[in-house]
């Protein structure tokens, strides 16, 4: 997978969750949760679509780690990549 | 039709899901009904055969009302009795009263509506729901050249929709100037319509929260608690709890609060049930309400049944699930009417404490602020712990404060042994 393909997954995935954001107006370098209302059972669902779609599974101690968009693809390129 | 929580009174049956003759068993999804608060499927309460419909696809009816007429296991059908349907008048219903059932005709007719169709006559037998009516006033369809193609050829405010689209693709373009005549509505046409409705969906959804809410505060005398409770335990032992598990079967601290909520309970069955006519009534069981907001605006609270006598696990199934269905829109009749608490963690987000309005005839509120990390001197050391705070609610007709803050102070007791939940 490419970085934008990992980007469009990630974005894709995130609208299914909350239909009325604009993928346009998403800044893939600012904290997600400061720009779209996600709660915990949000997150665990985003988690869940990921792993559906990529088979990587991200434990809970990382969540911390990914903010961002751009955190996605960081973390999820060398894990997709390597299956 | 069934008590479809208290701030609704009236549903649209959209679609029966059975057909007289079929036998049916008790919880049995038989109808669907749409109402403020979104589609709800109807359960039915008890086993049998199918008799007759009392409600027809699109019809308007009132909580109480007969919707259908079930014979009962060893009980000889009778002959179908009509009984009277008590039809609520739609505002927009362009039904003649000639074509109601054998209910009497109403004194007064409902004002005649302001965009009449020309071909009223021929409405008489279309099968609309009155919201894919009001939908067709709004647009200025003239819903008896719509093809329907719900259930039984009903018309559907897609259907209305989508003949509104085709006759703005087949309305001859707009007056000059026009250089490139477009066969397509505009984008931002297109776009008004899907707002509208859901305006419209979000507008009857105020409406009925306002009314719970002020029956709420003008019948129930509220009592307010709020306590501080030491998470560490409950986070630490579900992050070891979750390291086991897969990210599917991976637990939230929300179904922790839940639990633990619902078994507390048990020891104060005061904060469980309803105040009904000046009496306190019991619940049948704790079914601990979850209110979920919506993403555009307003809010439901369905019921997790027995949720005392749910694992975490299960508890967790249970939210997911009407997670989901409360964004689908579609949720059961038991899960929205029959809930004898409720719970709102309003936290994760903003802020640190709630004190809910309880939603009647319920008789308390428990609510949970966001976990934040405080300072905490605990045998005589301080250290930096994940603190929540948790209040209640409660009704002070069906109980008082120094119960209620019992309750809170088991609720922390059993949130510091987390493995007993």
């Amino acid at each position: 997978m490419t970085d934008s393909e990992i980007r469009e997954l990630v974005l894709r995935e995130l609208c299914n969750i909350a239909p009325e954001i604009d993928p346009a107006q998403i800044d893939s370098t600012i904290n997600l949760r400061d720009q779209v209302d996600l709660d915990s059972m949000n997150v665990l669902d985003l988690m869940v679509a990921i792993h559906d779609a990529t088979g990587v599974e991200i434990p809970e101690a990382d969540y911390p780690k990914i903010l961002t968009i751009e955190d996605f693809v960081r973390y999820l390129r060398p894990r997709i990549n390597n299956k | 039709m069934p008590s479809l929580g208290a701030d609704i009174e009236t549903g649209t049956l959209v679609q029966w899901l059975v057909k007289p003759g079929d036998r049916i068993n008790r919880g049995d999804i038989i109808a669907v009904v749409e109402t403020e608060k979104g589609a709800i499927e109807i359960e039915v309460f008890q086993s049998g055969t199918v008799q007759s419909f009392a409600v027809q696809e699109g019809d308007k009816v009132p909580v109480g009302a007969t919707l259908a007429l079930i014979a009962t296991d060893g009980e000889t059908p009778a002959p179908p009795v009509r009984e009277p349907v008590p039809v609520v008048p739609a505002p927009s219903s362009l039904r003649p009263a000639a074509a109601l059932p054998t209910a009497p005709a109403p004194a007064a007719p409902p004002a005649a509506p302001a965009a009449k169709p020309a071909s009223a006559a021929a409405t008489a037998h279309l099968r609309i729901s009155p919201l894919a009516m009001r939908v067709a006033l709004e647009l200025g369809i003239d819903p008896a050249t719509v093809k329907g193609t719900g259930p039984g050829g009903a018309i559907t405010r897609f259907d209305v929709e989508a003949a509104a689209k085709g006759k703005a693709a087949a309305a001859p373009p707009p007056p000059p100037p026009i250089a490139t005549p477009s066969p397509t509505p505009t984008p931002a046409a297109k776009e008004i319509r899907p707002a509208m409705m859901a305006a419209d969906k979000q507008a009857a959804m105020r409406r009925a929260i306002a009314a719970a809410m002020a029956r709420s505060k003008r019948e129930i005398p509220h009592y307010y608690l709020g306590t501080q409770i030491d998470m560490s335990r409950a986070i630490a032992w579900l992050r070891e709890e979750n390291l086991r598990r897969s990210i599917n079967d991976r637990l939230l601290y929300s179904a922790m609060l839940l639990k633990s909520v619902a078994l507390t309970l048990r020891e104060f069955p005061e904060l469980n049930g309803f105040w009904v006519d000046g009496a306190f009534k019991p619940g049948d069981g704790i079914h601990v309400g979850v209110a979920i907001s919506l993403r555009l605006g307003g809010l439901v609270a369905p019921a997790i049944h027995d949720a005392d006598k749910k694992s975490l696990s299960e508890i967790m199934v249970s939210l997911r699930g009407l997670v989901k269905r409360v964004r689908a829109g579609v949720l059961r009749s038991s899960e929205i009417a029959d809930a004898t608490i409720t719970v709102t963690s309003l936290g994760e987000q903003g802020i640190e404490s709630v004190f809910g309005v309880i939603y009647p005839p319920q008789v308390a509120l428990v609510g949970f602020g966001k976990i934040v990390e405080r300072p905490w001197a605990e045998g005589g050391m301080i250290g930096a712990r994940p603190i929540i705070m948790a209040s209640l609610s409660g009704d002070h007709r069906a109980s008082d404060g120094h119960r209620g803050g019992l309750f809170l102070a088991a609720l922390d007791r059993l949130l510091q042994n987390p493995e007993k939940l």
